[in-house]
């Protein structure tokens, strides 16, 4: 089935997540759809799967407009979404999944019918799953080649995938490749979402490019004859490939460095041979020494390890391998509490998840940082110590506002209020996404002041300008390998862009 | 005591115990539907009211047991209108209905207290069946059509759930809507249908008691069987047949009471009447434990599922929560 999207809008408060955003799938094709998180890409498939409905613009498949209002209108045009976190059911077993919602089921159910369906799709791709196993004990990969079986069940012909290659092992990946390319020769229309650049390049036959709600570029991997067997690519094509996606998902130039040197000879935080782990990623840094006053910057497709290294710095990850010291402290594997008395901070990127209260207001969050035990709360000292923060930090609030009324500049003006002082190292995950233009000069100001103070700032961001304006130095995460820390004056867009490729 | 005598003992108790199987299934349907409906204790006692009332004024017995269903049917919408489509809180609603129902139920009923109304014909046994030795004298000689009616209705709930398309999206939506929603359901309209269906059998309930195995009407008449409904249906692992084994098992356990009071009266009556809800704790504690897991997992793959099938006591998944589409 041919689809395409023509100039959807979609507004989300004051966030424009989709500006005339266009898009064509040919019949038996698998179209990448790029960006970083927040580039608006969800967005497009959750309207074209009927999740969110679009502000304007125009749904075609092969030639007639469709009107899709809902999930089951999606269903109706053969149109069948995979979800980034499997929605199913948990608690009932893999066939009950495979009918529920089925369109071919009767009245009164025949399992057993159902049961020899299924293991006849399976089949065909190799999958193996156990129909009377329970939900709740199958993998991620294993629910996500369920919801695929399922839904061809159900006569889809359009498949839409919204980050699948997270969380599923390396043949669990190698599978889903080779069912979906089965799937695109047979005619399907395939919508591949992913923020990971290898996965595309090996599997998509177009690549459409998406920043800030627009697309910014496509490209047909098939032209030129650049696609070889098997979706291997000689090695210099890769990188010039890589490095052109990465041009298109960044942008070209890169602004000037603007931080005044502030770092000291002093080294405060050091690291060697740290091995860190999680359930997708095993990532080594050799050795990082930061020094006072220092800005490092981490660069990367977003999860490629940064918020891993950051919490392992802040005492929330427990290392597999390797020291981390502060000064001339050892940390590893000392409790947060630890962490926290050396003077080391971590600001998180969710603001209302993990790094604010949500129901509190400014001035309870005051008086929660104060360290005495006292049964009663000393409510004028808290208020005016807010009334302090408020005005310093010129945070658009009361003290007895909550901090989920405030824009999310107020809320991180708030977090960089509520930071102890002093602070030897400060650790932080997007110090400006979703802030405007004046909020973000603003905190880039506090945060060089408590440098020339002496702090010394780790931040991952995944806009590059920051990353070169802000940083002494720069550090690049790419698919579990970390580069050694490179000055922020010698970097080039170019060079940058292939770091982040993996080219290092 | 006579054997016979004992069978006769636990037989009337299995049919007094009706009511409580019908409020039992009710709140079983509406709890996978993802809706608790707090107001049982209320809308059992209301119904019962309306039921006698109803019954009295039009010399009817079927005529009031209609009555009843579309009160617990209005009041489960009260439920519905305000936990799904204004999306408030499930306890509060729900909490402040039974408190409400029950207060009206004793204010309107007011002019019928203990005055002799209609009641369902009398009890005859099923041919056949009556002659099965146990089962016979336990279930099939001493009932009225209503308790037949519950047979029916646990069965009927049972291949429901675990046999119908239907049923399956009905536990599906108790689960995880968003999930049903993305293949095509309308969590919304099934939510309504589940709880006005299940407000409808608590209906029955309360006027299975007025107008037959508690017949009549006085200030709090049924008060206490709404609570202990909800705590059944927890015990019964929200499915159809344990909450249906709950419900008969507690009528067994209280008027076992009854018999061993007479027998023993050293030991405090009370001492009888807690008896079941303590053996509903701990067997809802062994049941819910790591160790059946642990235990299972020496048994044989297909026994273990069954098995574990038949004892989990995990809620429906979105038990309580509003739905909300993104």
């Amino acid at each position: 089935m041919k689809v395409e999207l023509r100039h959807i809008h979609k507004h989300f408060g004051a966030v424009h997540a989709n500006n005339d955003v266009s898009l064509t799938v040919e019949a038996g094709t698998i179209h990448g759809l790029l960006g970083e998180n927040g580039a608006g890409k969800s967005t497009l498939v959750k309207i074209l799967s009927g999740f969110i409905t679009r502000d304007s613009g125009e749904v075609v498949l092969d030639g007639r407009t469709a009107h899709i209002q809902s999930p089951a209108d999606a269903l109706r045009y053969g149109i069948g979404m995979l979800h980034q976190d499997p929605l199913d059911f948990p608690p009932l077993t893999a066939i009950e999944n495979f009918m529920a919602g089925s369109l071919a089921m009767r009245a009164i159910l025949n399992p057993r019918a159902a049961e020899r369906t299924f293991r006849a799709l399976c089949a065909q791709f190799n999958f193996d799953i156990d129909p009377q196993a329970r939900v709740s004990d199958l993998t991620v990969g294993e629910r996500q080649q369920l919801e695929i079986v399922r839904l061809l069940a159900n006569g889809v012909g359009t498949l839409i995938l919204d980050e699948p290659t997270t969380g599923i092992s390396a043949s669990q990946k190698t599978l889903l490749f080779e069912a979906l390319r089965k799937l695109a020769g047979e005619g399907k229309s395939i919508i591949f979402v992913s923020h990971k650049l290898e996965d595309v390049e090996e599997l998509c036959d177009c690549v459409t490019v998406m920043r800030r709600g627009q697309v910014v570029g496509e490209l047909d991997l098939r032209a030129d004859g650049l696609r070889q067997t098997e979706g291997k690519w000689p090695r210099d094509q890769h990188f010039s490939i890589a490095a052109r996606i990465v041009e298109m998902m960044f942008g070209k130039e890169l602004a000037m460095p603007v931080k005044p040197p502030t770092h000291q000879d002093e080294v405060i935080l050091s690291v060697e041979g740290l091995v860190l782990r999680s359930d997708r990623l095993e990532m080594r840094i050799e050795h990082l020494a930061v020094q006072r006053g220092e800005v490092i910057g981490v660069a990367g497709l977003e999860g490629s390890g940064q918020q891993l290294f950051l919490m392992a710095c802040a005492g929330l990850e427990r290392p597999a391998a390797g020291t981390i010291r502060l000064a001339d402290r050892d940390l590893t594997h000392k409790p947060y509490r630890d962490f926290l008395q050396a003077g080391v901070c971590y600001v998180p990127a969710d603001r209302l998840r993990d790094g604010l209260i949500s129901g509190l207001t400014i001035q309870e969050h005051v008086a929660l940082r104060t360290s005495n035990r006292r049964l009663f709360i000393n409510r004028a000292a808290a208020t005016a110590e807010a009334e302090r923060a408020i005005a310093t930090f010129n945070i658009r609030g009361r003290p007895d506002t909550l901090v989920e009324r405030l824009s999310g500049g107020n809320q991180q003006r708030t977090q960089l209020a509520l930071m102890p002082s002093p602070l030897n190292v400060l650790l932080m995950e997007h110090p400006t996404r979703g802030l405007d233009i004046e909020s973000t000069l603003w905190v880039w100001q506090q945060l060089i002041a408590r440098c020339k103070q002496g702090t010394a700032i780790v931040f991952a961001s995944s806009d590059l300008d920051e990353i070169v304006q802000y940083s002494d130095r720069v550090m690049v995460f790419s698919g579990g390998r970390v580069s050694p820390p490179i000055a922020a004056s010698e970097l080039t867009a170019d060079s940058l862009g292939q770091m982040i490729g993996g080219r290092f | 005591m006579e054997f016979n005598q004992l069978l006769v003992i636990l037989a009337t108790a299995i049919a007094a115990a009706t009511p409580l199987v019908f409020a039992c299934i009710g709140e079983t349907i509406t709890e996978r539907a993802g809706v608790i409906n707090l107001s049982a204790e209320g809308t059992v006692m209301l119904c019962a009211m309306v039921g006698f009332v109803v019954a009295k004024a039009t010399e009817s017995v079927w005529l009031g047991f209609v009555g009843a269903t579309v009160i617990g049917a209005l009041i489960a919408l009260i439920v519905a209108y305000g936990t799904i489509t204004l999306k408030q809180s499930q306890i509060a609603i729900g909490f402040v209905l039974a408190l409400l129902c029950s207060d009206l139920s004793a204010y309107l009923g007011n002019p019928y207290v203990r005055i002799p109304g209609p009641t369902v014909p009398p009890a005859f046994p099923i041919p056949i069946l009556q002659d099965i030795p146990l089962i016979g004298p336990l279930f099939f000689r001493e009932g009225d059509v209503l308790v037949y009616a519950g047979y029916v209705l646990i069965a009927a709930t049972w291949v429901y759930f675990y046999r119908t398309r239907g049923g399956l999206t009905l536990r599906a939506v108790g689960e995880q809507p968003a999930a049903a929603f993305a293949r095509g359901h309308n969590v919304v309209a099934l939510r309504y249908a589940y709880t006005l269906i299940g407000g409808a059998l608590m209906g029955i309930a309360g006027a299975a008691f007025s107008l037959d195995f508690k017949a009549g009407w006085s200030y709090r008449h049924t008060a206490g069987y709404g609570w202990i409904a909800l705590a059944i249906v927890i015990f019964g692992g929200w499915n159809p047949l344990r909450a249906a084994l709950g419900a008969y098992l507690f009528g067994i356990l209280q008027s076992l009471a009854s018999v061993a009071q007479s027998a023993i009266p050293d030991v405090p009556t009370q001492a009888f009447t807690v008896a079941p809800f303590v053996l509903m704790i701990l067997v809802l504690v062994l049941t819910s434990g790591d160790w059946l897991d642990r235990l299972l997992s020496y048994l044989p793959v297909s026994a273990r599922r069954s098995l574990s099938r038949a004892l989990r006591t995990a809620p429906p998944a979105a038990l309580g929560r509003p739905f909300e589409q993104d």
